[in-house]
């Protein structure tokens, strides 16, 4: 298990490479990435902001609860804040499990306690002028 | 007391720091906290009762008693993820 909040650029295979291995059978991943338009507006680019402290202690906190889940072997989140530009990747969560469906049960939980409990914030700048996101599960 | 409040985000931007003390009554709550730094700057969110605040890294309630040296920290809507 590891969890990262980080400036640098983040991927897959990096944090699939943190993943305790040694008996599971499946590696469900998630990838977050900048998406072009947003409520009909056309993005430029992305400014996470983080609490990075609080925001890996809360990672860890949801990697803990995905883990005591049945058939969940270990999780390991990345998240990257600073500026992202459109298609750069902001999230990373991968979960090792014995079979798939309770993997990408996990995976998809934990990118909705995300979103609901770290603090981080995501600023939208397009070219009229910018906004702090606040997300669905807030 | 002096209490240290980080803001972030939205919270950051419209108190135009990062980082302040706030000088409250010992033994003061969270929420009487928030009432102060609302009073100090008016413009930090329309209803101060709904301002989260992570005390001492983890989120505390309205009624949480304060101590001196508490790091508490205004939590504007997160939006992490994608």
């Amino acid at each position: 298990m590891r969890v990262l909040v980080t400036e640098k650029a983040i991927g897959a295979d990096e944090v699939i490479a943190t993943l305790d291995r040694k008996i599971h059978g499946a590696v469900t991943t998630f990838l977050g990435t900048v998406r072009l338009h947003s409520e009909g507006r056309t993005v430029r680019y992305l400014e996470y902001e983080a609490f990075p402290e609080m925001a890996e202690s809360k990672l860890r906190e949801i990697a803990e609860e995905m883990k005591r889940r049945e058939g969940i072997e270990d999780v390991s989140i990345y998240h990257r804040i600073g500026r992202l530009g459109i298609g750069e990747t902001s999230l990373v969560v991968a979960v090792a499990s014995l079979h798939r469906r309770p993997g990408f049960a996990a995976c998809l939980d934990t990118v909705e306690r995300i979103k609901e409990i770290v603090p981080i914030w995501k600023k939208e700048v397009w070219a009229e002028g910018e906004e702090w996101v606040r997300s669905a599960g807030a | 007391m002096q209490v240290q409040v980080r803001f972030f985000a939205l919270y950051r931007e419209r108190v135009g720091a990062s980082q302040k003390a706030f000088a409250i009554e010992e033994g003061a709550t969270v929420g009487e906290l928030v009432a102060a730094v609302a009073r100090e700057h008016p413009n930090l969110c329309p209803n101060p009762a709904i301002v989260v605040v992570a005390v001492n890294r983890e989120y505390a309630g309205h009624e949480q008693r304060l101590k001196a040296g508490d790091e508490a920290a205004f939590i504007p809507p997160v939006s992490g993820g994608a």
